[in-house]
């Protein structure tokens, strides 16, 4: 019966929530941003990244719209919403990646453990060695599978010798899940490995300047399912030792990697809870019509 | 459905056939464009080599000399002043009376005025400097320059047509054409066109001075205008804000490259020669000149090939935690950089070829010396084929069409090394 509800037309579907789910599905809009908070469960005891009143613009457009997240040590956090709703926009201020755009303006408090990385006075260079980024395309650079990996490394000065540059290059490779393909052919560029090859890549890559959060905007929307299944593998076994932010268009993804998931609408954090919770009984009408489908 | 529906692909099918006469045509189009393209560099390499390539080649007469210590003055081979004044004039005028046997005033004179006795002169003075112990005092063979006019005579007596009018005398016809029999008088490469500087004599007038002019000025433009220009290219693209005095100093830059080139001749003048007083007529103020010139060509093409450089890179880069610095040198400039040097190429190419700022700074000048350093005074390609031509000698006119045809080359040559550096450095993967 709702099966056409657009994202403009939410209305109806709050007039047919059960009463205590009524109280908190009411309608989000441009024009009453400030009456809404998140649900759920925003904040972490043992926070690596603690996120207060983050506010985005581009120009005088407004992308994000004070959203409040913490980020556990060594949680995952999944980032869900529709298209065009601030995923990518958030992520991207964790690392100061906005910076790169001039029209882009962000305000807030964003804490990397004590640290206010949104301080203009902030390194984005050392600060983006603890917080590394992959990216929804995979994006090796034009040399080989070596140098790929042990740039970081080595723009960072991480390795005193040759062999040091070796045992990270081969560590990476292996945490990545890649070592035993591309073994035998280091030398070789990057891009001549597959789509799913480049994005593990990318992983080591980024890995292999012993990040302490990771950053990962859509990072298989570009990857056959096989391929997919690989890196949420890689994922699960990387949530031991690093903390992980993954931006996901694919819910099942989300279930399968994540800790505790945020849906965004429009640039709002709507809510945050339990990853089950979220699929399962999510507090927030909104979340509910994104989950099961009824616009997205 | 009753009524019988035309199907889509009778429809598609109806105007297919005027769809393919449509890409026909287009193709005939664009075919005819390189086809007249085509005709007109045929036509003009024809045009310019037929010409040009005699201009390569000289007749010489063989005669024998007899290099005697006396006559040349010369008392200690040791002393390079004695040999650089020696007077090689009076061996190549008895060895060529010895040749043509001729003892009365009249025939020496007439005997004389076939060979171009100066230019021969100027031959043994080099072989002189070479090894003058060796030769002294001994006779030897020797490969005397024609008078240019005789050579220009017997260029024409192969063409077809008109012989040509000429000023000889019938013995001198006789003799010329009894050495030709002989096989003494013979059409040989002309090297003295390479290794000479330009002279008032069209049989000793030799490109090396331009030559070498032209390789200064590039030089000089190549080591300011490639450093520069890239370094502007990086500047605008990758640090300079985006406001009104980068969008003005860009407009300005696009301006540049459209202004015409004899106004930077004027400017070179009125800064470099006389606000800086730097020497008239040298490669080194032409250089400051043609890199003026040389700079937006340059800069247009370095930020095009560095705007094409994949953001998604960039990203890459900075998402590791690289300084902007280190973006720049290791992932945008060795992606740029095949693009850059085509640019800096074509834009070298083109200062090769401009001969209206050199004019205005006093390269156009009479210049006889090879230039040996960047602030000797020199001329430059497009200028010395420019005086040439504008000579009434018909010896010159000839140097004109080779010298062009050496300057094609050069551009030739640089084009076809634009596109290697393209491919070579290109990265393919
Ligand atoms: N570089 C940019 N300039 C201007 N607006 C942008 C830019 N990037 C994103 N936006 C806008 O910000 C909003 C959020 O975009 P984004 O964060 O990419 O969404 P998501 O990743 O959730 O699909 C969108 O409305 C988009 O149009
Ligand atoms: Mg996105």
């Amino acid at each position: 019966m709702n099966n056409s509800v657009t994202t403009e037309s939410i209305a109806p579907l709050a007039s047919e929530k059960t009463p205590e789910k009524a109280k908190t599905s009411n309608v989000i809009t441009e024009e009453n941003s400030d009456a809404y908070t998140t649900v759920g469960q925003a904040f972490s005891e043992n926070a690596k990244m603690s996120m207060r009143n983050v506010n985005v613009f581009y120009d005088e457009k407004q992308a994000i719209y004070d959203v409040n997240l913490d980020i556990g040590t060594n949680e995952v956090v999944a980032m869900i919403g529709p298209s065009g709703c601030g995923k990518s926009t958030f992520l991207r201020c964790l690392n100061r990646m906005n910076d790169t755009i001039d029209t882009c303006k962000v305000t807030g408090k964003f804490l990397l453990e004590d640290q206010d990385i949104n301080d203009r006075k902030m390194d984005v260079v050392p600060l983006r060695a603890r917080v590394g980024m992959v990216f929804q395309k995979p994006n090796p650079f034009p040399k080989s599978i070596y140098d790929n990996v042990a740039y970081g490394a080595r723009i960072h000065g991480l390795a005193d010798r040759k062999s040091d540059l070796d045992d990270i290059v081969e560590t990476s490779l292996q945490k990545a899940g890649l070592w035993n393909e591309v073994k035998d052919r280091l030398q070789q560029p990057g891009t001549s490995l597959s789509g799913g090859q480049q994005q593990r890549l990318c992983i080591a890559r980024t890995i292999a300047v012993s990040p302490e959060v990771i950053l990962m905007d859509e990072p298989c929307s570009a990857l056959d399912p096989i391929a997919t299944a690989r890196i949420e593998e890689l994922i699960d076994e990387l949530s031991q030792n690093y903390t992980i932010a993954i931006v996901t268009h694919s819910m099942q993804q989300a279930a399968r990697v994540s800790h505790r998931t945020a849906y965004f609408h429009l640039g709002k954090l709507i809510e945050v809870n339990e990853t089950e919770k979220v699929f399962t009984n999510p507090d927030h009408g909104l979340t509910e019509a994104y989950i099961t489908g009824r616009f997205g | 459905m009753t009524k019988p529906e035309i199907k889509t692909i009778d429809k598609v099918n109806r105007t297919l056939g005027k769809r393919y006469r449509a890409e026909k045509r287009f193709r005939l189009y664009g075919m005819l464009s390189i086809g007249f393209g085509l005709l007109c560099v045929l036509f003009l390499f024809t045009n310019i080599i037929g010409k040009g390539l005699s201009g390569f080649t000289y007749h010489y007469l063989q005669i024998s000399v007899e290099m005697d210590a006396t006559t040349l003055e010369i008392s200690d081979t040791s002393d390079l002043n004695q040999i650089l004044a020696g007077n090689y004039s009076a061996v190549v005028k008895r060895g060529a009376y010895e040749y043509f046997d001729v003892s009365s005033r009249r025939d020496k004179s007439a005997a004389r005025k076939l060979l171009s006795v100066d230019g021969t002169g100027y031959l043994l003075q080099d072989r002189f400097k070479v090894d003058a112990k060796e030769i002294i005092n001994t006779k030897s063979m020797v490969w005397a320059l024609v008078d240019d006019k005789v050579d220009f005579y017997l260029k024409r007596l192969g063409e077809p047509g008109e012989p040509g009018k000429h000023e000889f005398s019938e013995k001198q016809l006789q003799w010329i054409h009894a050495a030709v029999e002989s096989g003494d008088l013979q059409k040989r490469f002309n090297w003295a066109f390479f290794n000479n500087g330009d002279s008032a004599h069209s049989e000793e007038a030799g490109i090396r001075g331009a030559v070498m002019g032209s390789f200064y000025l590039l030089l000089v433009t190549l080591a300011l205008s490639f450093p520069i220009g890239i370094a502007t290219a990086i500047y605008l693209e990758e640090y300079a804000p985006k406001n009104k005095w980068t969008d003005l100093i860009e407009v300005n830059i696009n301006n540049l490259a459209a202004v015409p080139s004899i106004i930077f001749g004027l400017l070179g003048l009125a800064i470099f020669l006389a606000f800086f007083g730097f020497p008239r007529s040298t490669p080194l103020v032409g250089g400051f000149v043609l890199t003026l010139m040389t700079l937006p060509t340059i800069i247009i093409s370095s930020r095009a090939s560095i705007k094409a450089v994949p953001p998604s890179i960039r990203e890459a880069a900075y998402g590791l935690g690289s300084s902007k610095m280190q973006v720049t040198l290791h992932h945008v400039l060795p992606l740029a950089m095949p693009g850059m040097l085509t640019g800096t190429i074509i834009g070298l190419a083109q200062a090769l070829g401009e001969s209206a700022p050199l004019l205005m700074i006093g390269m156009a000048a009479f210049i006889p010396e090879v230039p040996t350093g960047v602030s000797d005074p020199a001329t430059a390609l497009p200028m010395q084929i420019f005086q040439w031509f504008r000579n009434a000698d018909a010896g010159f006119s000839e140097k004109a069409s080779a010298a062009i045809l050496v300057l094609l080359m050069f551009l030739i040559v640089m084009n076809t090394l634009a596109v290697w550096a393209r491919r070579r450095l290109e990265r393919r993967w």
